[in-house]
């Protein structure tokens, strides 16, 4: 029995949990057409037949988000055969609000009260049956992060789409509501049924004013005035506008309904705990202090300790694997040419890109660590404020900070951000933050020209990296992003102990993510520029770097860069090459400088191409243009455009040209050399 | 008054909620309609935005948008 059930619920209500307990290692991860958003499906751990969608975190079925507007059309269009919606228990009341609408789609539904655990020991109670009778879907208590009630879940969802049962009432309304919403539906009626849509969710949604639901119908202009009047009346009788009328009906109607079914007894042992935690973690003076040190706690064990000692194991394997290859290759006498692909394109492009898998599976270890326990949305809380500064909110401000590290993680780390505006505008403006690879060529370029003023450039860049962010955040808002951001209304969830499935599933998902990457796009890329790098025009292969494709293609760029300070072809030859990953640059720079293979550049041969002036045009254009293929190939999987993504990097390649161009130009006049 | 002017651990019933399109359709799916009792639970570090506590569950909303949603306070 082929089945799909979608899963739907309020942002943290344990419906990660759910999934990834029900699912298991089976899951798919994909982005919804055109959009930012993810949909994960998998397959019932006890019956592979099942199949299971997990849709985005909503409060509504309005059509207010992307992630809304995505849900919906799913459920509308592809009709699962069941809907579970869940819900936490604790917080009853909001949730409800969701499932009265999409009881409204009239499709098997059935409604799980997670977190039934926590409710029942602090003395709460809830009577199933009257719920259930009142409601007419079924409701099963479960609780996610125990494994409990889930066979009952699964049973119950099976049958009613077995049998196709459709919830037995959709009809909350009382008074001047139930007299619009009948009008309306009676009016729309055939045209409803004609495209297959829910008759009462449609009439209620034309009532609130829902425009999509308006165009998909294609009212004539007679039916679109008489529910304006309709609307109006009802306006006017209940003297409050529609969109208040409809949120108030059903909320009505769920008050009333938990006073008749449930008895809360207090607040929960989480949300006492909650209380007393945030009295610290959210306190006007400790809360940022504890953030900072939280964040450099993450950074410092990622990069620089398990992180950083795993990628040097892996390192060290992929170094004994390429000399075994070399020998092998030795051998066996295979030409030249072969032999240089794999051993230095494949191998070292496949080793390079590998070697970011450590710090993106610790990175994503504690950030999942901190979604999970419900930290993340204290951050979001107490930072809102200064990211609001450069256009975003608060949930920007650790995908933002992960940036200085790596642009790869942090781009992926954008999943987590409810807005697509948001996820949209972080990831744009991420590669000016400058990454921990760009270091590598400040520190060669600050001890050749500036040895005595090392911290000051130093930091001078990281700051320039914002700035530039910040000016492009709003050239974006008046630009691109014109009209109101989604206001900043975050529930703050209780403090949960992390779910071990939970973490493990998001940093399995995010290494999968990578490493296919890492064998695709990026192992492409990377025998691309190892092309470039060991051929002529003509297709021999070369000796001297300087006869090279990508040396010609330095060459021909070379003049563009002029205005700059640093016309000489080996730069332009190195900014090309870094698109493989910045470290390169340097080893560029070494090799065509013929400085030898130790990667070690002189003073005195950077010295042949740049001034100090020039060498601090060239830092500026490094630090802001394209970011390397395998953040470049992260940003397209997140934003699923290639031509949005080529247009940021002519954004980038632009703003970062404009800029050199002014510290090269105003440090000339000021008398620098 | 409107909700933004409500000190910490005081409380309010909405009486109004104002803004426009998605904004105030957020506010009203949230559970902020009228009738409904709010407690003020804490400020930002920054002082904005602010900690709300309504139905049973704790929400946080910028100073911007509580400054549409009109109250009476209760004693």
């Amino acid at each position: 029995m082929n089945l799909t059930f979608a899963l739907v619920g309020n942002q943290n209500s344990g419906k990660s949990t759910l999934f990834n307990k029900l699912t298991g290692s089976s899951q798919h991860v994909s982005n919804f057409p055109g959009t930012t958003i993810g949909k994960t499906e998998g397959k019932l751990i006890a019956q592979a037949d099942i199949k299971i969608i997990d849709l985005p975190g909503i409060y509504s079925l309005s059509p207010n988000t992307p992630e809304e507007i995505v849900t919906r059309d799913l459920l509308l269009r592809d009709k699962p055969n069941a809907i579970i919606n869940i819900i936490d228990t604790t917080n009853i009341e909001r949730s409800l609000y969701l499932s009265l609408q999409v009881m409204e789609l009239n499709l098997p539904m059935i409604i799980a009260l997670n977190m039934m655990d926590e409710f029942v020991t602090s003395g709460s109670s809830i009577d199933f049956q009257k719920l259930q009778d009142i409601l007419g879907v079924p409701v099963v208590p479960i609780s996610a992060n125990k494994s409990e009630g889930l066979d009952e879940l699964i049973e119950c969802a099976i049958k009613l789409a077995a049998a196709n049962t459709l919830p037995k009432r959709i009809d909350f309304c009382s008074g001047e509501t139930h007299r619009a919403i009948h009008t309306v539906a009676h009016l729309i009626e055939p045209k409803v049924r004609a495209k297959g849509l829910p008759l009462r969710f449609s009439a209620t949604k034309l009532i609130e004013g829902d425009e999509p639901i308006a165009e998909e119908l294609q009212l004539t202009p007679n039916e679109v005035d008489i529910i304006a009047h309709v609307t109006d009346d009802m306006e006017k009788a209940l003297d409050t506008d529609r969109e208040a009328a409809l949120a108030d009906m059903r909320y009505s109607y769920i008050e009333q309904l938990c006073s008749d079914t449930v008895h809360k007894a207090g607040e929960t042992v989480a949300q006492a705990r909650s209380h007393i935690i945030d009295k610290y973690l959210t306190n006007k003076y400790f809360s940022i202090p504890i953030f900072i040190f939280t964040m450099g706690l993450v950074f410092w064990l990622t990069f620089n300790v398990i992180g950083a000692v795993l990628s040097k194991w892996l390192a060290v394997v992929i170094k004994d694997v390429t000399v075994y290859a070399d020998n092998a290759l030795d051998a066996s006498g295979v030409s030249a040419p072969i032999h240089s692909l794999v051993i230095e394109g494949a191998f070292t492009g496949i080793g390079t890109t590998l070697s970011f898998l450590p710090i993106i599976v610790t990175l994503f270890f504690f950030l999942s660590l901190l979604e999970d326990t419900g930290y993340m949305s204290r951050i979001a809380f107490v930072m809102d404020k200064l990211l609001r500064k450069i256009g975003l909110s608060g949930c920007s401000v650790v995908p933002m900070l992960c940036g200085f590290g790596c642009s790869v993680p942090a781009i992926m780390s954008t999943r987590n951000l409810t807005s697509e505006r948001d996820r949209k505008m972080t990831i744009i403006l991420m590669p000016f933050m400058s990454c921990s690879t760009k270091l590598t060529i400040y520190s060669v370029f600050i001890a050749a020209f500036f040895p005595d003023h090392a911290a000051i450039v130093m930091l001078s860049l990281y700051l320039l990296g914002i700035l530039i962010a910040v000016i492009s955040s709003y050239l974006l808002k008046i630009c691109v992003y014109k009209g109101n951001p989604v206001p900043f209304v975050m529930e703050m969830p209780a403090y949960r102990l992390p779910v071990a499935k939970n973490i493990v599933m998001d940093v399995k998902e995010k290494a999968i993510d990578f490493i296919n990457r890492a064998f695709t796009v990026i192992f492409l890329a990377s025998i691309v520029i190892w092309f470039l790098q060991n051929f002529d025009l003509r297709f021999n292969m070369v000796t001297s770097a300087e006869d090279s494709i990508i040396a010609s293609i330095g060459m021909m760029i070379a003049p563009f860069f002029a205005p700059l300070g640093f016309g000489h072809w080996h730069a332009a030859t190195a900014l090309v090459t870094g698109l493989a990953g910045k470290e390169v640059v340097v080893s560029t720079l070494a090799v065509l400088t013929g400085a030898g293979q130790h990667d070690l550049i002189s003073p005195v041969a950077l010295g042949q191409i740049f001034t100090p002036l020039s060498a601090a045009s060239f830092l500026t254009f490094i630090l802001l243009y394209i970011p390397c293929v395998a953040a470049l190939t992260t940003m397209y999987r997140e934003i699923g455009s290639l031509w949005q993504v080529f247009l940021i990097m002519c954004y980038e390649v632009a703003i970062a040209w404009v800029t050199a161009f002014l510290v090269y130009r105003v440090g000339l006049l000021l008398g620098f050399q | 008054m409107t909700l933004d002017e409500l000190r910490i651990g005081h409380t309010g019933v909405i009486t109004k909620v104002g803004g426009f399109g998605p904004l105030r359709r957020r506010l009203l799916d949230m559970g902020l309609t009228p009738k409904t009792t709010v407690f003020v639970r804490k400020k930002a570090p920054l002082g904005d935005p602010i900690q709300l506590f309504l139905r049973g569950y704790e929400l946080t909303i910028r100073l911007e948008e509580a400054n549409k949603i009109e109250i009476i306070e209760v004693k």
